[in-house]
């Protein structure tokens, strides 16, 4: 755990409380089982953005707090480790795109709006099941966006899209030409293909040509907190696990065969979140984002798919029913895992931005 | 917080800085740069030049070889801020702390806490001058990660003890001025019946013989003890309390093992300027083997990683002011990280990186090779990468057996 600053540390120990009382993941059930609309619990996301989390990466004058990306992740982290279903990191995505690349016009009308939870937007990047952020057909000609988006988060809910097309970012609003087809996935949560038919699009023009490398490496960041979260809890539940479960007369956490698991556990989760907080500092000193965006993301991806595969190995047979949570992370562990760029990718890019 | 490119942030003591590049001026030969024999003076046989010889008695006399120790004992007595600025001076002018070892290393820490007064008086300065080598006399061959089943024996002869057994693994044993040494005092009580005693090398009854290991070198002796008369004054702390003291010392080696001697000494060109030194690159300059450059990315990121948990450990143990539970993690990453980097480095380089000795291989892959096999130890001494797994999981995760 990074040394944090007061406020820092009040905001973790109220997401901490928040999810824990508020949200365990008997509310993530309650929204699989009940499925909404939007796929995630209105009143989960109106508690959250009134208490300033939808603004912590928008700037006070924008009606955010301007915490900054620290802070930002140790709220998604504490949202990973109950699964609370909302379009958190999705909104805080979509806003830091108009930060970086919208104009002065653009920002007054969507990040107050954004910062306040009024209104819900996401990415739309990929257009298959991959990750392939530069092989987009998407194209806008005179204003209008046509094109198609797969599997895009958190899309039942979004009031705006941040789409990219072949020449850039553009914002497209819910509504005319924009047909959603939603895509259920292992996670139960929202996603969607989006088809864009002529929707009018208005270009973010101020963020540079890496406007999109840039907005993914905040993705990749972000996304690793939420991964964060999940294996931590997974592990603590494991730990648990071990500790009360009884065999040969006596609790599982004696044998030595699991101790020593446990152990490369424990390591790799100290690895992780090395790498995770080190992609927040970069992201909040701005020095050496894509790197660190890499190493976060490989290495998330890599503990996380370890840890979620030994948490249900670990707990047996029990592991493999659906009363028991601990399915639920692996089958979000899979879909974060190839969102956004899988491990091979992120050593590409590691090793491209390393200059080898 | 650590970043990933993080330049050390200036320390504010101006006046101290100027001091320190004045010392570096004056004493600190250019000839010197890259020409380290502190491993060598400290661990090994011992041979230094005249200007060598210099740098250790006016970094000895400054006691800044051991910046943050008590003055009164011979060290530096810097605050940390001063030891930070003299570490960033230092490593801009390229020299190297001559005062090492051992006796900095676990030793000194050691006895600072848990010494006499006289016990400090007596072998602290030497320490801090770097003119005394320290070994330490820990495993036995019936006590290697069953550490406190040593058997050698400390029997009370009113003002000494006598000293019988067999100490193995002793590094630089066959250098060493003096011996740390966990004995048994008494039979009846398995981690309650070890001492911790200091014995003369040159005290009659001692015996060292080196053991050649796979690397071709012997860093390591047997040490026998027949009939070794220790004066009482040697004893530190109480009788019986050498479990207690011994385990501390411990962690002073793990955190060195992971962080600081083995690790350093591995820093040389990243694994990847290796693959495109001796590997085939395309027109853009990457690796060429596709699948080569994924593994050594792979590789490249979790050292990386590691690098950033060992800073993030030194941060939390600093800001928490109790030693990092983490320490144990720490050795068993960075000792593997280690052999795979020189696993991966042979591989790289085939057949040329498989030299032993003479024509057609330079110092340095032949100096790679030792280190690739004198590697294999890492994950084996200061408590085995098993027992460092067995610590996380009964200390740190409470898996006990007994619940």
């Amino acid at each position: 755990m990074a040394v944090l600053n007061e406020e820092q540390e009040m905001l973790r120990d109220m997401a901490r409380d928040w999810t824990t009382n508020e949200s365990p993941v008997s509310a993530f059930r309650k929204m699989r089982d009940s499925k909404p609309d939007e796929r995630y619990l209105a009143d989960t996301w109106s508690a959250m953005a009134a208490m300033g989390w939808a603004g912590i990466v928008i700037p006070e004058t924008y009606g955010g707090s301007d915490f900054g990306w620290m802070s930002a992740g140790l709220v998604v982290e504490e949202l990973g480790k109950t699964l609370a279903a909302s379009p958190l990191t999705m909104t805080t995505l979509a806003a830091s795109a108009i930060v970086l690349g919208g104009s002065d016009e653009q920002k007054a009308k969507w990040l107050p709006a954004l910062a306040s939870g009024e209104k819900v937007a996401t990415l739309a990047i990929d257009e298959g099941p991959h990750h392939a952020p530069h092989k987009i057909a998407a194209s806008v000609s005179d204003g209008k966006l046509t094109g198609t988006k797969a599997f895009v988060h958190e899309a039942h809910g979004a009031d705006l899209f941040v789409v990219a097309a072949s020449d850039g970012l553009y914002l497209v609003e819910k509504g005319d030409g924009v047909s959603l087809s939603g895509r259920a996935l292992t996670d139960q949560r929202s996603h969607a293909n989006i088809t864009f038919d002529g929707a009018a699009a208005d270009k973010l023009a101020n963020g540079g040509d890496d406007l999109l490398d840039q907005i993914l490496d905040r993705a990749r960041i972000l996304t690793a907190c939420e991964m964060l979260g999940m294996a931590q809890q997974v592990f603590d539940v494991t730990l648990d696990y071990l500790k009360q479960r009884v065999q040969f007369n006596q609790v599982l956490a004696t044998f030595q065969a699991l101790q020593h698991r446990m152990a490369d556990l424990f390591a790799d989760l100290a690895q992780m979140r090395s790498a995770v907080e080190a992609g927040l500092e970069a992201l909040d000193s701005g020095h050496g984002i894509g790197r660190a965006a890499a190493i976060a993301k490989a290495t998330a991806n890599d503990v996380l798919h370890t840890v979620s595969r030994e948490g249900i190995q670990l707990h047996g047979g029990i592991g493999m029913t659906d009363e028991y949570d601990i399915g639920f992370y692996l089958k979000r562990a899979r879909v974060l895992e190839a969102s956004w760029g899988s491990s091979s990718q992120m050593r590409d890019r590691f090793a491209t931005l390393s200059g080898f | 917080m650590a970043t990933l490119a993080d330049a050390p942030a200036a320390g504010t003591d101006d006046a101290f800085r100027e001091e320190v590049r004045a010392f570096l001026a004056e004493n600190f030969a250019p000839e010197l740069k890259g020409n380290n024999n502190a491993l060598s003076a400290v661990e090994g046989p011992g041979t230094e030049t005249p200007a060598q010889k210099k740098w250790r008695e006016a970094m000895g006399e400054r006691g800044w070889g051991t910046p943050t120790w008590p003055k009164e004992y011979g060290g530096g007595g810097l605050s940390r801020a001063q030891a930070k600025i003299l570490t960033e001076e230092m490593m801009k002018a390229g020299a190297w702390n001559p005062i090492g070892g051992m006796g900095v290393m676990m030793f000194g820490p050691t006895l600072l806490e848990y010494g006499s007064e006289a016990q400090k008086h007596e072998h602290i300065p030497p320490i801090c001058r770097g003119e005394v080598r320290w070994c330490q006399g820990y495993s036995e061959p019936n006590a290697g990660s069953d550490l406190a089943n040593l058997q050698t024996f400390a029997e009370d002869k009113g003002d000494h003890y006598l000293v019988n057994g067999q100490k193995t693994w002793t590094s630089g044993g066959q250098w060493a001025d003096k011996c740390f040494c966990l004995v048994r005092t008494d039979r009846s009580d398995k981690h309650r019946g070890i001492s911790f005693l200091l014995i003369d090398m040159d005290a009659p009854g001692v015996e060292v013989r080196p053991i050649q290991m796979i690397s071709g070198v012997s860093p390591f002796c047997e040490t026998f003890f027949t009939d070794v008369k220790v004066p009482k004054e040697n004893l530190v702390g109480e009788e019986g309390q050498g479990w207690t003291i011994g385990k501390r010392l411990l962690q002073h080696e793990r955190t060195n093992i992971s962080g600081g001697g083995s690790m350093a000494r591995m820093m040389g060109p990243s694994v990847s300027d290796i693959a495109r030194m001796y590997g085939e690159t395309d027109a853009e300059g990457r690796i060429a083997d596709p699948v080569l450059r994924d593994r050594i990315a792979d590789y490249e990121i979790r050292w990386n990683t590691f690098l950033l948990t060992a800073r993030r450990a030194a941060e939390e143990s600093k800001a928490s002011g109790g030693v990092s539970e983490i320490s144990s993690v720490l050795k068993k990453l960075g000792t593997k990280l280690g052999q795979e980097r020189a696993e991966l480095t042979i591989e790289i380089m085939g057949l040329q990186g498989l030299g032993w000795e003479g024509e057609g291989f330079t110092e340095k892959e032949l100096e790679g090779v030792r280190g690739w096999l004198f590697g294999k130890a890492f994950t084996i001494y200061g408590g085995s990468t098993e027992i460092q797994n067995n610590i996380i999981a009964k200390r740190v995760l409470g898996m006990l057996d007994h619940q």
